[in-house]
């Protein structure tokens, strides 16, 4: 399998999420932000970072980078695209996937480790899940406050396409667990085909034990394990 | 030379801020009256900021040499040998008084600066620490502070992509109008491919890079050097605007350009900005260079060339190509959306010739403006004066009463300020990212992994101002005792530090003594642990109306864990039932401490004693003991003594998402039970094995001749604490639910701060 992992200037994930590639015994390349094909991956990620010094809004400037149009494209194939944390942000963005972020509500940059519990374990960023598993994954955003109206809402939840919910160390999900303000304690959604996720953790931070968890991995597996498949 | 267009009166010489008999030192130099531009660069690198005219004699005193070192003192960051390909580069500096004056801007830039004096050299930037000092937390003034600074340390940080990995955070009323903000980085550089700030090659190109030149800044580093009053805060354009994206777009470009081999020398325009720079860079070649103002980019219309010499702007990189590579160089940046302008070139004579409008406006020799070795380059042989506040500075024992509610005294110690938890601080800073961060935040030193060796590298940054006010010699010396231990607390080596010299105004003899007394304990103990000094930072004029802020000498100390296994510890205990073992000697010794703050409202001494061969013997049995897998948790005693560090060491790991564990303890001893519970009792630290591990303990510590006692067992979901007074039996002095005292310890500060 080949990962292309997009690099926007301000880009600071681009190398870790290569080394997690790499990690799973894949192979990886970065793909520069003015590149006019992607074709030739098999799944793309877009990184976390501060892409265009998130000058206006996290996302903003960077859904005009020229590499986006063929991301638009290599999705609408239905290729998996994930974007982590400012991935996710320039995916709301670019449109490819529906709602918006806000800042936090403490308003302030949060990094700390979270427990994400699977609501969906259908996707191909999710098969290898157990429904209701608990993942602890590290949160890095100041910008993570998932929000969307209540119709939005229920067209997500019908469509199954909410895949990752804060929760605590046992599975509770409630305010208290819910560490940015996100509607729905949301940490995660897809497109509504499914194969183009957004999330707010960092999977590719929770690779070792030594980094205080595995538990990245198994999105990682998911998206393997779903382009052997197909 | 041309005529000068303004003329240099009395007034213009004394708003320079020339000292003594600079100016006529100036005349000598140039045999003539210097241009107004010129007068400008002297006054920039004749500050005490750029030309450590207090300091440079004490600092050349520090050691520099070890079988670690491959730069010392003299370039942009020193760099250590980790016996990989890899080397580490690394350097702390302070950035205080734009800090007390507009935080968010003066904490950002700070970590700004530091970053570019690492990349420079071409290394990867792979850590940032920091080290905080305020006032009260209680008061306002130190909560905007605080706020500010730490949004600024993230944000700037946080965009680049470097973790912020440890740091500390101290509360102390004399910082309450002076806050201290030293940042430290780290980074990897390849052992051949070392970039330094050099000119080379009469007729190499002179390249400018980064953000355009504006009006920010201007005079920064003579602004450093004057005390904060009223009038200062007027001096809010000395204090540069942070742009973390340029930085990221410099520091790939820098790196890139470097690993093309495309460098001939680079440095950062830091303080004093292209005066620094190209004067630094001709003088450590042996040439000089001319540059032509007119070609330097500029934010706004209308700047001279005095301007444009003194900006502090940031994000800017001034470099020498070799000559026909201008066009390989300007292919690098463009693909970073860069400029690369040719503003200049290296010329023979050693000079800095400045032109703007096709007429010559500078025209000096370098040496006589960087070298502090010129006779005519300002020194102050300044001689202390042993201040009189330490006269009765320090306590008797037999005056301090013991409370006779330790666990109440225990309750207020691990809610106070300087105690409780900072998480909220290193939450807003992204500590995790670039994926090498073995041990988070709130252990005693954090550990970076060096992917693909068999190294990793421990680091951490302490001082204690109030020991060194109160002793200005041990407090030097337990500043470098305690980064070490810290270190060695992790399970590494110690090999070398980088310093950040915060102190009040030199031309105060009873300040300068302060300086002399503290440097002289430091050399001590970087000599005896042998971690040579690989540069860092001077600050002085920390001070106010409300008086100067206490010594404060931080360390930034970097040890390696070599080893295939890769075996380190942290501070909390790990599993039921292992044992707990004290390491070092118990003594009566309650001066100095938090307690006797905190509890009796004393500032006084007298400072622990600090013995050289007692900390050498913990910190070998430290890291035999962590590198033989025998130890699995080890935390330094420090502030707040005995009792806070066993209670740290039950619920700490609830940060790393590991469980609390509660501690049953008894201990037998000869002294005080304030000072066994509270002192501060230096070379000491707690220690957790697995029971059939204890004997090899023993051995380890009976070889290297330190003080062992095995005090206690983990377990259960309390803090007990016997004590026992030599053969009298034991008397329970604390227990506590452990999520009654981590309450207490979460929001002791987090109440004020949110």
């Amino acid at each position: 399998m080949k990962f292309g992992i997009i690099v926007f200037p301000g880009s600071n994930c681009d190398r870790d999420c290569l080394w997690a590639v790499e990690e799973m015994k894949q192979k990886g390349e970065f793909v520069w932000h003015d590149s006019k094909s992607v074709a030739n991956y098999d799944a793309l990620i877009l990184p976390g970072g501060f892409s265009y010094g998130d000058y206006l809004r996290s996302g903003a400037i960077a859904r005009f980078a020229r590499v986006m149009d063929s991301v638009k494209t290599f999705a609408d194939k239905g290729k998996p695209v994930i974007g982590i944390c400012n991935g996710f942000q320039i995916l709301l963005e670019a449109g490819l996937l529906p709602g918006a972020m806000l800042t936090n509500k403490t308003l302030k940059f949060i990094c700390k480790y979270v427990n994400l519990s699977v609501e969906n374990n259908t996707s191909p960023f999710t098969n290898k899940c157990e429904k209701g598993q608990i993942l602890r994954v590290p949160i890095a955003h100041k910008e993570g406050n998932y929000f969307c109206d209540d119709t939005l809402l229920e067209t997500l939840l019908a469509n199954k396409q909410v895949a990752f919910r804060y929760c605590d160390e046992k599975g509770k999900i409630n305010a208290e667990t819910n560490p940015n303000g996100a509607v729905y304690n949301i940490a995660g959604i897809t497109n509504k085909k499914g194969n183009v996720l957004g999330l707010m953790p960092h999977p590719e931070r929770a690779m070792k034990e030594t980094l205080g968890s595995t538990d990245g991995k198994i999105i990682f597996e998911s998206v393997i394990s779903y382009l052997k498949k197909r | 030379m041309g005529k000068y267009d303004i003329e240099i009166t009395k007034k213009i010489i004394a708003e320079h801020g020339f000292k003594d008999n600079e100016y006529e030192n100036i005349l000598k130099i140039m045999g003539r009256v210097p241009t107004y531009v010129e007068l400008g660069i002297f006054s920039a690198m004749w500050s005490e900021h750029c030309s450590y005219k207090h300091s440079k004699h004490l600092l050349k005193k520090f050691p520099t040499k070890g079988k670690y070192i491959l730069q010392g003192p003299g370039e942009n960051a020193g760099i250590v040998d980790s016996g990989t390909k890899m080397a580490v580069a690394f350097k702390i500096e302070s950035h205080n008084h734009p800090s007390a004056v507009e935080p968010f801007q003066g904490a950002a830039t700070g970590i700004g600066g530091i970053l570019r004096d690492v990349f420079t050299m071409g290394a990867r930037p792979i850590a940032c620490l920091d080290s905080l000092r305020f006032g009260n937390i209680k008061t306002k003034k130190t909560q905007h502070l605080f706020a500010g600074v730490v949004d600024g340390i993230g944000a700037y940080g946080n965009c680049v992509g470097i973790p912020t990995i440890a740091g500390e955070t101290i509360f102390e009323d004399v910082y309450e109008d002076n806050c201290l903000v030293n940042a430290m980085a780290i980074g990897l550089v390849d052992k051949n491919k070392i970039a330094k700030g050099i000119a080379k090659g009469v007729g190499n190109p002179v390249i400018y890079i980064g953000s355009t030149t504006g009006r920010d800044g201007i005079h920064g580093a003579t602004f450093a050097s004057v005390e904060l009053t009223e009038a200062t805060k007027e001096k809010r354009s000395s204090v540069q605007v942070a742009d973390p994206f340029m930085e990221k777009l410099l520091l790939e470009a820098t790196l890139e350009l470097i690993e093309k081999k495309l460098v001939v020398g680079i440095q950062d325009m830091g303080a004093a900005g292209l005066t620094s720079s190209s004067t630094e860079m001709s003088y450590r070649g042996g040439v000089g260079m001319e540059i032509d103002i007119d070609k330097v980019p500029k934010r706004e219309k209308g700047m001279n060339a005095y301007e444009v010499m003194l900006s502090e702007s940031q994000e800017r990189m001034l470099m020498v190509a070799t000559k026909g590579k201008e066009k390989a160089v300007e292919k690098v940046l463009t693909k970073w959306g860069l400029h690369a302008v040719v503003i200049g070139k290296v010329i023979k004579k050693q000079n800095v010739v400045i032109k703007e409008g096709g007429k010559i406006v500078a025209d000096m020799p370098v040496e006589p403006v960087t070298d502090s070795n010129h006779k005519l380059f300002p020194r102050k042989n300044q001689i202390g004066v042993k201040p009189k506040y330490l006269k009765d500075i320090n306590i008797k024992n037999a005056d301090i009463k013991t409370p006779e509610n330790l666990e109440a005294t225990f309750k207020t110690l691990v809610a106070s300020q300087n105690i409780a938890c900072k998480n909220m601080v290193w939450e807003e800073y992204d500590h995790m990212v670039q994926t090498n961060t073995i041990v988070l935040p709130g252990s005693d030193a954090a550990v970076i992994d060096m992917k693909g060796t068999d190294v990793m590298i421990a680091t951490s940054v302490d001082c204690n101002g109030r020991y060194t006010y109160l002793d200005p010699f041990r407090g030097g010396a337990i500043a470098v005792c305690e980064s070490a231990r810290n270190v060695a607390c992790s399970g590494a080596e110690p090999a070398a530090l980088t310093n950040c010299l915060n102190y009040g105004s030199p031309e105060n003899k009873e300040i300068f003594w302060q300086f002399e007394q503290s440097l002289a304990g430091m050399r001590l103990a970087a000599k005896a642990l042998k971690t040579p000094v690989t540069g860092g930072n001077v600050s002085f004029y920390n001070e106010s109306p409300s008086g100067p802020i206490y010594p404060t000498p931080v360390i930034g100390m970097i040890g390696f864990i070599k080893d295939k296994k890769k075996r380190y510890a942290t501070q909390f205990f790990k599993t039921a039932g292992d044992r707990i073992v004290l390491l070092g000697k118990n003594k009566d010794e309650i001066g100095a401490s938090e307690y006797l703050k905190v509890i009796h409202g004393l500032i006084k001494g007298p400072v622990p004693e600090i013995e050289m061969k007692e900390e050498i013997a913990l910190q070998k049995t430290l890291r035999e003991g962590i590198k033989k897998g025998i130890i699995k948790s080890a935390h330094d005693i420090s502030d707040g003594g005995l009792s806070i560090a066993l209670a740290e060491s039950c619920i700490s790991g609830k940060l790393h998402g590991k469980k609390i564990l509660g501690a049953y303890v008894e201990v037998r001893h000869a002294i005080r039970e304030d000072s066994l519970l509270f002192g501060e009792t230096q070379s000491r630290a707690i220690v957790s094995v697995s029971e059939d591990k204890l004997e090899a303990l023993k051995k380890i510590a009976d070889k290297h001749n330190l003080t062992i006692m095995e005090i206690g067992k983990v377990g259960g979901d309390s803090l007990i604490i016997k004590t026992a007074k030599e053969k009298m039996p034991y008397v329970e002095k604390i227990n506590m639910k452990l999520l009654e005292i981590e309450n207490l310890w979460m929001n002791g500060v987090k109440q004020y701060v949110g």
